[in-house]
């Protein structure tokens, strides 16, 4: 059972600029289920791209089952017995399980036999699963139950699982943990890449943490407290946020109000935003919890303005605001950060001076009569970069060139520095390392201290309940009431994002 | 083996049209070597003839008559395809606008007014946008394609055209044949030579202003910005609050009003006439113009300037050398093919690859 599945010895790998991993070594026996563990940028990601063939190593060994392994590609890692569910889905939304099973191997066998073998899959390891299912009509967790059983119908002796339970609610998370176990008790070892440090206590036997591409420190999970653990993966102490008492503005009405709001979801297989209703003070933070695809998306976009409604569902110091459009709504205070950050909040190929341009042309005062004032432009871009700690060559540059979580502190910076009266981000602190995290939510309640109404929505728990004061979740583009996050325990929360609706079905039938 | 460069590289952005530019020449050597020709002569006879030749003297001014309308569609043009609107019937809005702006000035014959011309411009600027508007309204209403709309109304164009020379628009003493009245012989209506032999009218003025305009507008100004953001980010652009149907009637309309203007400009000056033959492919080569630029309006001047030597050295050639025209014109095409090829190393460079390892 302890034999030797996977050692790495002394594995470099140099990219321009960055040492991704430098001299790491760790093993994973059979049958283990190993954490590894880090922030963004740690090079968990590299190291894992290279036991799965994605990326060579600059120098060092890897050996598996004793013998030298050396994957020059993902399906020679396949061959070997490793797979990987990734982060990200790559899945077709308008093909069946099946089809999309079918689409991941090299020679398929004929549909019939693989819905079959699917099913048993899915039984076998307790993960309800209809090969004839569209993967359009799947939740998220449903999704990656694909992705799971796509990569066991290879009977793997290694599983690769690159933060897996970002997308799921706490319930569909413990349904996960009893699949890994069970894998691990036939056999099959797991690595385990996460940073939710509670969930690596639950779950793994072995820990290997990195930080700035090296290994800084192993240890047993259950033995040691997860702040022990998030100290060493920072390498520095934690401080929590601090926020102020609250006060009373004394307004006739609330800073934002949002009554009834019904709204068709403008995105392919979007969700539609049913019977909103939620009012933001000044001062206060509501933190909206739920899992991706719940109209998340959907709800920014009604309150930044791309989205319109009846006059009536969305006001704003009692001013009907519900069909204007983002400026006349920037012009009000609002401002808002989608979550995905190329394409949505900033343009991939332009520099960040465009894009502070992007949103901050109307608070900013960046334009007279339509001329754009380049040199203020550049000037706030460049304070921004200053004050969030993005690290860049110079606002030339264009916005992709930027690391997501550079990027992402960018344009939190470019939203949160221009005075805002009402803010809404989704997703603050995603891709960020712990520090840039802390900073974040930091701004996010000096803002609400300095009398802006701020809706956070994300689906990072510990986003919201460190700076939420109110919370609710987002379910099939429903909102539940919402309730002082003081108090809240885990279970509620899981309740509110997506379990309270199944027990809701179970009522009916 | 490529790869995306972090950055469009600046120094391809501007190198690209000029290899295009050799290979084109290459390429057509070629083609004329095949049809059995002296590949040399005939790339001199069209590149440098028409500049320092014999005839340079007449040709050079014929130089700036041919750039001046390319580069005002062109100009027009480009702002739309940087926000991916793409009109592509740039060739009917400018018989339109020789239609219209034509059709006040004969309207009102043979009276003399100094405001007779200026009216025909805001009239051949109105034929040209009315035009463009269809595709416009068409696409913002009912989300039709405008690029088949638009290109589409070229032939609509085009028939109202034969129906202008051989009808309501003929001259009434031309004794039956085609064709309306001319306008070198109607001193108000006429757009005239500047500066004589130059070949220096009123609409390759209007182009130059047409390229600081647009050059302003992109660089400075919010609207500029905004076609920019709606072309390269559509979604980027709706949270910036850019109103995708706005820019839509925005970029057909000034697209459609400056051709419009290139057509008045033409038939009133060079063409001199209303004829069946007036549409000679300017709002189509337009379209070449304005990738070999750039889209930028400084780079569309010079792409311009280039497309004309290849249009007048190309009669040339064809003329002395015997060349057929369809030759001159897949040419001219094979400047564009090149074009779009070698854009790619503006943003993503070349690695020739190593062996691949076991």
């Amino acid at each position: 059972m302890t034999s030797e599945l996977l050692r790495i010895d002394n594995v470099t790998k140099a990219y321009p600029g960055v040492v991704a991993n430098d001299d790491v070594s760790f093993a994973i026996a059979t049958g283990e289920i190993h954490a590894l563990l880090g922030e963004n940028g740690a090079g968990k990601s590299t190291l894992v791209k290279m036991i799965y063939g994605l990326v060579k190593p600059d120098s060092g060994t890897m050996r598996l089952h004793g013998q030298p392994y050396a994957p020059a590609r993902p399906s020679a890692a396949r061959n070997a017995g490793v797979a990987m569910v990734f982060q990200h889905f790559s899945l077709f939304e308008a093909l069946n399980v099946a089809e999309n099973v079918a689409l991941g191997m090299e020679e398929p066998p004929p549909m019939r036999a693989l819905a079959q073998k699917i099913r048993a899959v899915s039984e076998e390891y307790g993960l309800p699963l209809d090969p004839a299912r569209m993967v359009g009509d799947l939740s998220a967790g449903e999704r990656q139950r694909v992705e799971i059983i796509r990569c066991l119908l290879q009977d793997p002796k290694l599983l690769i699982m690159d933060e897996p339970t970002s997308v799921l609610t706490p319930q569909e998370v413990d349904i996960l943990f009893q699949t890994l176990r069970q894998l691990s008790a036939k056999g099959t070892a797991i690595l385990y890449i996460s940073h939710k440090l509670e969930e690596i206590r639950a779950l793994c036997d072995e820990a290997t943490i990195l930080r700035r591409g090296k290994v800084v420190g192993t240890c047993t999970p259950r033995d040691v407290s997860a702040r022990d653990m998030a100290e060493m993966m920072v390498g520095a102490v934690l401080t929590p946020p601090a926020r102020s008492a609250s006060k009373d503005w004394g307004d006739a009405h609330a800073a934002l109000e949002v009554t009834g709001l019904n709204a068709a979801s403008p995105i392919p297989f979007g969700t539609s935003l049913k019977d909103i209703s939620f009012t933001v003070q000044r001062g206060e933070v509501l933190g909206i919890a739920g899992v991706a695809g719940n109209g998340q998306d959907e709800l920014l976009l009604a309150l930044s303005g791309e989205l319109l409604s009846a006059p009536g569902m969305v006001k704003c110091f009692g001013a009907p605001i519900g069909d204007k459009a983002p400026n006349a709504r920037r012009a009000m205070g609002f401002v808002a950060a989608p979550e995905d950050r190329l394409g949505h909040a900033a343009a991939p190929d332009m520099s960040l001076v465009e894009n502070a341009l992007l949103s901050g042309a109307v608070r900013k005062g960046l334009t007279r009569k339509g001329f754009i004032d380049w040199a203020a432009t550049k000037g706030w871009a460049e304070e921004v970069v200053a004050q969030y700690d993005v690290r860049t060559p110079g606002t030339w540059v264009a916005a992709r060139a930027l690391s997501g979580g550079n990027l992402q502190k960018f344009l939190m910076g470019r939203e949160l520095s221009q005075a805002p009266e009402v803010v809404i981000i989704n997703q603050p602190t995603w891709g960020v390392d712990a520090a840039a995290a802390a900073f974040i939510r930091q701004e996010i309640l000096n803002r609400a201290q300095e009398g802006a109404a701020v809706v956070v929505i994300s689906q990072d728990l510990d986003d919201l309940l460190e700076v939420s004061d109110r919370f609710a979740a987002l379910n099939e583009g429903r909102l539940t009431p919402t309730r002082p996050t003081e108090g809240l325990t885990v279970d509620e929360i899981g309740l509110m994002m997506g379990g309270a609706h199944g027990l809701e079905v179970a009522h009916h039938g | 083996m490529l790869e995306k460069r972090p950055s469009p590289s600046r120094f391809w952005t501007w190198a690209t049209p000029v290899l295009a530019v050799v290979l084109t020449m290459i390429a057509g050597g070629m083609l004329f070597a095949v049809l059995g020709k002296n590949p040399g002569e005939a790339i001199r006879t069209i590149f440098w003839d028409p500049l320092f030749g014999e005839f340079a003297f007449y040709l050079r001014g014929q130089l700036l008559v041919k750039a001046g309308p390319l580069i005002l569609i062109a100009v027009g043009l480009s702002l739309g395809f940087r926000a991916g609107i793409w009109n592509i019937g740039a060739e009917g809005q400018y018989i339109m606008g020789a239609i219209f702006g034509a059709g006040v000035g004969l309207a009102v014959y043979p009276t003399e007014s100094r405001m007779i011309f200026p009216v025909m411009i805001l009239a051949g600027a109105f034929g040209g946008w009315l035009w463009a508007m269809i595709p416009a309204i068409l696409k913002t209403r009912f989300n039709t394609n405008e690029i088949l709309v638009s290109l589409m109304l070229v032939y609509v164009a085009q028939t109202i055209l034969s129906k202008a020379a051989t009808g309501f628009l003929r001259n009434p003493q031309g004794m039956g044949f085609p064709g309306s009245r001319n306008f070198s012989t109607y001193p108000a209506a006429r757009n005239v030579e500047l500066v004589s032999g130059s070949g220096m009218h009123w609409g390759v003025v209007a182009a130059f202003i047409a390229v600081i305009a647009a050059y302003v507008l992109l660089q400075r100004h919010i609207l500029g910005f905004q076609i920019k953001l709606a072309g390269q980010a559509p979604r980027a652009a709706r949270f910036a609050g850019v109103q995708p149907t706005r820019l839509v009637v925005m970029c057909m309309g000034i697209s459609g009003a400056l051709a419009g203007l290139a057509g008045m400009f033409e038939v009133t000056g060079p063409a001199g006439q209303i004829s069946i033959d007036f549409a000679s492919g300017y709002g189509f080569t337009a379209i070449i113009v304005a990738f070999l630029g750039r889209l930028n309006p400084l780079g569309i001047l010079l792409a311009g300037l280039v497309m004309a030597l290849t249009y007048v050295g190309g009669e040339m050639a064809s003329t002395n050398l015997g060349l057929p025209s369809a030759a001159i014109q897949a040419f001219q095409g094979m400047l564009l093919f090149f074009l779009l090829a070698v854009d790619l190393l503006s943003n993503y460079r070349i690695r020739f690859a190593k062996g691949r390892a076991a």
